[in-house]
């Protein structure tokens, strides 16, 4: 996973509440079993005028000239709510966008972030609606962000960052403690016997 | 120090805590189903990664299978059959358990985990499906996932987590006849917001919630996500192990001594405690583009968010009952198990739903569902009254492409999700109750299901 440190970026502001992941990317953009190929149906109910013919809404900001290499996306509150489908960071990382602030996160879509390399920040409605349309600078190390004026400082937990900023596999990460896991099935097996079935096929 | 019952089965299920803070979580149970499943598998054998118990996983077709009789691989979706395809195949190469598209034990990933006795008291249970939150109506931790955290849970046994806080949602008082466990869930959701539960695993506790049956619970914390919690749970009880008796995968009784302990301390202490009178509540309706903007059937539509009110075509201050609906769905993981359908039924038997109605579907949860509802003549009131009857599957809970109502439908919709978009470009969905939707589609337009309910009571 490419590590975050630092990103310097415009802001788009998507500032509405409850934003779901099926505006983020419909079921019927999900054409594939894979991961890609994921960033045409990005937002497709919103950014396209026609969404079949593809003919783009030019009143959606990401379709703004300003906002078109944005790699920061601004949200309200519930962001990334509904579905789990982890399409929805797909299409959101493939299309450019690596930072999303907020005011909070639906938590499934929040870990998602974090395991694709995407910055989920948690700010005040207020402070994240001042960066709109500015071009700031998120350093994940200083927890900050600069937008010329002044430094805001955001929170993070310590795994999170650790991960992100380390760009680290989770799993490959994890199976370093596979003999705590060893040790913790040895005992478990004899507590609830009943959790362990049989190989089946 | 006394424990919540999420602390007890976390604290049970922590093998070892990260240097940054974060807690190694065993996962007991993993199901997959075919529109996530298929990415989740593949990525890892792709990597070279096996799975670590295949006996504990899971997977079932479910989102997008053709539900018509007779059907096959063959979708409505398109592109739809290899997801099939592809999910059979890496599970079969996965060693994992797969319930197929024609399988007598089919249905709904929700559904059908309590019917199997997958899902068990104090288990750790994950699916990449927001709605696994139903499954924690059986004191199970149950959560949704994405595909990248079903690969760590099934590559290793255990997620990393950052501990949940907790929250305890307390029913009071009894609920009025004609309201169900879907109007207490959207009656929260409506008082406190589409993101009220804040990412917290919420326990929902209280005399009308002890009354529920175990169906009501999974209704209940089905709709945990939509309140932004990661999960729901209710302590498990009698009714609780009695359902699971003779389950498939449920072990004999000798579980029940340490299932019995798994409840909150009297003085647990919650990190937010919210409480509610079920007495106060009425049949619920959506009347937005959110769950959150729900109302009371017999309430005016309120001031909202200009773009819900433009997407769904209704002004402040309008009677939401009485507004005309062209179609009507009762399925989903949300509503439709038996004790669903046979609620439905109790209001249309004998009667005839509205000329105007354009699409009325009855999808059971589960193929067990169906059989069950057969053989009391279920099938026979809805396909009677103008609906017809189908095979299991998520359905129209969404659109994925395939089948959808037709262009500018208003829906009236047992299901969990009114989001735009979310059954067909420009759809209106009003989400409600089994009884709340078959009134409405009775009537033409959105109605309370109580005056056809003391009907059938009288």
């Amino acid at each position: 996973m490419t590590p975050f440190v630092t990103l310097t970026s415009i802001a788009a502001p998507l500032l509405r509440d409850n934003v779901d992941t099926d505006a983020i990317i419909p079921s019927r953009e999900m054409r594939s079993t894979g991961r890609t190929g994921l960033a045409d149906g990005l937002f497709a109910p919103w950014r396209y005028r026609d969404v079949d013919a593809r003919a783009p809404d030019p009143e959606f900001v990401l379709n703004r000239g300003q906002f078109a290499a944005a790699q920061i996306l601004l949200g309200g509150a519930n962001f990334g709510c509904g579905s789990s489908r982890e399409h929805a960071v797909w299409a959101l990382a493939e299309w450019g966008i690596r930072c999303v602030i907020a005011e909070d996160f639906a938590p499934i879509f929040r870990n998602n972030c974090i395991r694709n390399g995407v910055l989920p920040i948690e700010l005040p409605h207020s402070e994240v609606a001042r960066f709109s349309g500015r071009i700031i600078t998120v350093d994940l190390p200083a927890q900050t962000i600069r937008d010329g004026v002044r430094t805001l400082v955001f929170a993070i937990g310590a795994e999170a960052k650790a991960m992100l900023v380390e760009g680290l596999d989770a799993i490959d990460h994890t199976h370093k403690q596979r003999s705590d896991y060893e040790a913790w099935l040895a005992t478990d097996r004899v507590v609830r016997p009943w959790v362990y079935l049989e190989h089946r096929s | 120090m006394p424990r919540t019952l999420f602390a007890k089965i976390w604290d049970a299920h922590c093998v070892a805590t990260t240097p940054g803070g974060a807690d190694l979580i065993a996962i007991d149970r993993v199901f997959l189903h075919e529109r996530t499943g298929a990415a989740a598998l593949n990525g890892m054998a792709a990597a070279g990664r096996p799975v670590v118990d295949p006996a504990r996983v899971f997977a079932v077709m479910d989102h997008i299978v053709d539900t018509r009789p007779g059907r096959s691989d063959a979708t409505l979706m398109p592109g739809g059959q290899a997801f099939i395809t592809e999910t059979r195949a890496a599970a079969h190469a996965a060693g994992i358990f797969l319930i197929d598209v024609t399988d007598r034990d089919q249905g709904i990933v929700h559904v059908i985990s309590p019917e199997l006795g997958i899902v068990l008291p104090g288990v750790t249970l994950v699916a990449p499906d927001s709605h696994t939150c139903t499954q924690g109506a059986f004191g199970a931790l149950a959560w949704g996932i994405g595909s990248s955290e079903a690969e760590h849970a099934m590559a290793t046994g255990m997620l990393r987590l950052e501990r949940s806080r907790t929250m305890r949602v307390t029913f009071s008082g009894a609920l009025a006849p004609g309201v169900t466990a879907k109007d207490m869930a959207l009656a929260l959701i409506a008082r406190h917001g589409a993101g009220g539960g804040a990412g917290q695993v919420i326990e929902f506790a209280g005399a009308a919630v002890s009354a529920l049956d175990m169906e009501a619970r999974m209704t209940l914390c089905n709709m945990a996500t939509e309140f932004g919690a990661m999960t729901g749970i209710i302590a498990p009880d009698d009714k609780t192990f009695a359902w699971l008796v003779g389950r498939r995968y449920a072990p004999a009784g000798f579980a029940e001594p340490h299932w019995a302990t798994l409840r909150s301390d009297p003085h647990a202490v919650f990190d937010q405690e919210l409480a509610l009178d079920a007495g106060s509540i009425a049949p619920m309706v959506s009347w937005g583009t959110s769950p959150e903007q729900s109302i009371p059937v017999d309430a005016a539509v309120p001031s909202g968010p200009a773009r819900a009110h433009e997407y769904i075509g209704l002004t402040p201050g309008q009677a939401l009952a009485g507004t005309r609906i062209d179609a009507a769905f009762i399925g989903s993981c949300t509503n439709a198990r038996l004790s669903d359908l046979r609620r439905a039924a109790a209001v249309l038997r004998g009667k005839r739903i509205a000329p105007s109605i354009r699409k009325a579907l009855v999808v059971p949860g589960s193929m067990a569902v169906r059989r069950a509802a057969e053989a009391e003549g279920l099938d026979k009131v809805f396909e009677a009254a103008g609906f017809e009857w189908r095979m299991s599957g998520c359905s129209l809970c969404f659109y994925a492409g395939g089948e959808g109502f037709a262009p500018g439908s208003r829906v009236i919709s047992s299901t969990n999700r009114n989001f735009e978009g979310r059954q067909g470009p420009g759809i209106r969905t009003h989400i409600a109750s089994p009884e709340t939707v078959a009134a409405s589609a009775i009537a033409g337009c959105i109605a309370d299901p109580r005056p056809l309910l003391a009907q059938v009571a009288a």
